[in-house]
């Protein structure tokens, strides 16, 4: 069970209220295919991404990255119960897609870079650190049913 | 590698800094303090509490490395050279690439909050790679 306090739920849900879960998803995703390459592995199907300009324009990056980061925001509405909530989801990125936990870190990462560009001063260290704390319990949550 | 695409993004972007590095600087140390305690435990001799001189001034030395490494893109080995002996034989650092990460996202986040759409992908992509390089060569004399 992950404590969290009234002010990290706070800065969360402050963030995230000001968040586009559409276009963060789809700058958070494609911004890990541009700074981390090699995950472009993971997406064979996705057409081209070529250059960042093909990456960034890309339409299937863009509905993935809105999915996944819808998902994100069911993490947030379950602050209190992540493991249960990401059992399913961990199972598949075992299971069928076969991803390296160690890539969840850098999404995780790359989003917070993400909300810091589109929050500015408003993404203080205090809410940095509320952030990095609930991406790391989402990269665990997706990591535990791992076998 | 860095290309020369992003040397050029990286010295374009420490220069939009406009003489806020020394700030940068120590928010980047504050914000990985707050975002990854273990951090602290190399600073048992430091005030950390917010705004205090000590991190100011380590922040400055800290971007004053940085800076001088960003003048030296072609020859980081030798650049970081005085740093990568430090951090070997002294400091002891938890083997800079895996410390160096918290260091890394801690002044991309400085960087992305002052920068806002100008911290682009390519922008993010050659700042990731630098610190990357950086701390290869710190961790170089380790063992």
């Amino acid at each position: 069970m992950v404590n969290w306090t009234a002010e990290e739920k706070q800065l969360i849900a402050s963030v995230w209220g000001k968040v586009s879960v559409e276009q963060c998803g789809a700058e958070a995703l494609a911004r890990l295919l541009i700074v981390y390459p090699w995950t472009q592995r993971f997406f064979a199907s996705f057409g081209n991404l070529s250059s960042p300009t093909a990456i960034i324009g890309n339409p299937m990056v863009r509905a993935h990255g809105k999915k996944v980061l819808t998902s994100f925001g069911e993490a947030i509405k379950n602050l209190d119960n992540i493991k249960k909530c990401f059992a399913q989801l961990s199972k598949l990125h075992c299971e069928k897609l076969h991803v390296d936990p160690e890539n969840f870190r850098l999404l995780g990462d790359i989003l917070i870079v993400v909300l810091a560009a589109n929050c500015g001063k408003e993404f203080s260290p205090a809410c940095q650190a509320a952030w990095q704390k609930m991406v790391r319990v989402v990269a665990h949550a997706l990591a535990h049913e791992y076998h | 590698m860095l290309t020369a695409e992003d040397k050029k993004l990286i010295q374009q972007t420490w220069g939009k800094l406009g003489g806020a590095e020394e700030e940068v600087g120590a928010e980047a140390l504050w914000r990985m303090f707050h975002s990854y305690p273990p951090t602290k435990t190399y600073f048992p001799h430091f005030d950390l509490s917010q705004g205090s001189d000590q991190i100011r001034s380590h922040g400055k030395k800290v971007v004053a490395a940085l800076g001088n490494a960003i003048k030296n893109l072609d020859n980081l080995s030798q650049a970081l050279s005085e740093l990568s002996n430090l951090h070997a034989y002294n400091l002891r650092v938890d083997p800079p690439r895996f410390s160096l990460q918290f260091l890394s996202q801690c002044l991309q986040v400085a960087l992305a909050t002052r920068l806002g759409k100008e911290y682009t992908p390519e922008v993010h992509s050659a700042v990731d790679k630098f610190m990357s390089a950086v701390a290869s060569v710190l961790a170089e004399k380790y063992r």
